[in-house]
């Protein structure tokens, strides 16, 4: 009973999942400049964390492990990259541009509680097995987690949509938002 | 911390950052590749390196605190987000002035759960 149950909530996530694509588009519109800042940003980043952790030790230093220091950089070059592509169209980008960023930003929301689960199996995992296990290990944990908060989510708002399709924005998923607004 | 150190926490943090980047570029939907901004590539880079230098238990510590900066991490991005979405605030704005909020939250929780002796 309970394994069909699993297998059946597993069958609903994977059906979610068929949506997600490989774009090389994206890669186009980029400008290389976006991969620098990116770039700069990161290593600014992972050399502050390591400053901060000689200074005031592991404990505080661990923070900035999850400093959002890219949401900003990204989604301030997703938000002008949006708003140009709109303009180039002739027509108003900048709500369109926020929107992108915004609906980019919820996904690194949902992407945290991989982040959580990725520093639990580095806490308890680190000092028990080979660095690079441990590292290799939480890091499928991350992607496993991310994706199944992603899929359970767009699931949840999709059903919430069939039950209520007056109820716009709270039932809508950041998919179907995505969708609407690229057009 | 040696000069050496710090550019080497910045080529590979950097680097580390760029390729999760990269990944985020190529998948879609818009909100799946999202989840890329969460990625652990500052803390990939910043583990291997500090269980190399200072040790695995360590490394570990910073990983215990990493957890207190993820639920940081958690609020500040649906607050931003929602925010964004539904208030129209700038994203710029937004995205900086959260970041004030992402550190009241870790601290915060820093204190509660690893500084107060209960």
């Amino acid at each position: 009973m309970g394994g069909m149950r699993l297998q059946s909530m597993v069958c609903r996530l994977a059906g979610a999942l068929v949506k997600i694509k490989v774009d090389t588009s994206g890669l186009k519109n980029s400008k290389w400049y976006e991969f620098v800042v990116r770039f700069a940003f990161g290593g600014a980043v992972t050399a502050f964390a390591g400053l901060v952790a000689h200074r005031f030790g592991p404990a505080i230093g661990g923070l900035f492990l999850a400093f959002p220091a890219i949401v900003p950089a990204t989604a301030t070059l997703i938000s002008k990259r949006e708003k140009e592509k709109k303009e180039r169209a002739g027509l108003e980008g900048a709500e369109r541009g926020r929107e992108a960023a915004a609906i980019d930003i919820a996904g690194a929301a949902m992407g945290g509680f991989g982040l959580a689960a990725f520093s639990v199996i580095c806490w308890l995992g680190l000092p028990k097995k080979a660095t690079a296990l441990a590292l290799v290990g939480a890091t499928v944990t991350w992607l496993i987690v991310a994706v199944s908060v992603w899929a359970l989510r767009e699931r949840l708002c999709r059903r919430l949509r069939a039950r209520k399709p007056n109820a716009r924005f709270q039932s809508e998923t950041l998919t179907s938002i995505a969708d609407r607004s690229s057009r | 911390m040696h000069v050496k150190d710090i550019v080497v926490r910045v080529i590979i943090g950097g680097s580390v950052v760029s390729v999760f980047a990269l990944l985020g570029e190529l998948l879609k939907p818009k909100s799946f590749a999202g989840l890329f901004g969460a990625a652990p590539s500052v803390s990939l880079a910043t583990l291997a390196l500090t269980a190399a230098k200072e040790g695995k238990v360590y490394a570990s510590l910073e990983a215990r605190s990493m957890l207190l900066g993820s639920v940081a991490f958690i609020i500040y991005a649906a607050i931003v987000s929602r925010g964004m979405m539904h208030r129209r605030i700038q994203v710029l704005a937004a995205t900086t002035l959260g970041l004030a909020l992402w550190a009241a939250c870790a601290f915060s929780l820093w204190y509660v759960v690893l500084r107060v002796r209960w």
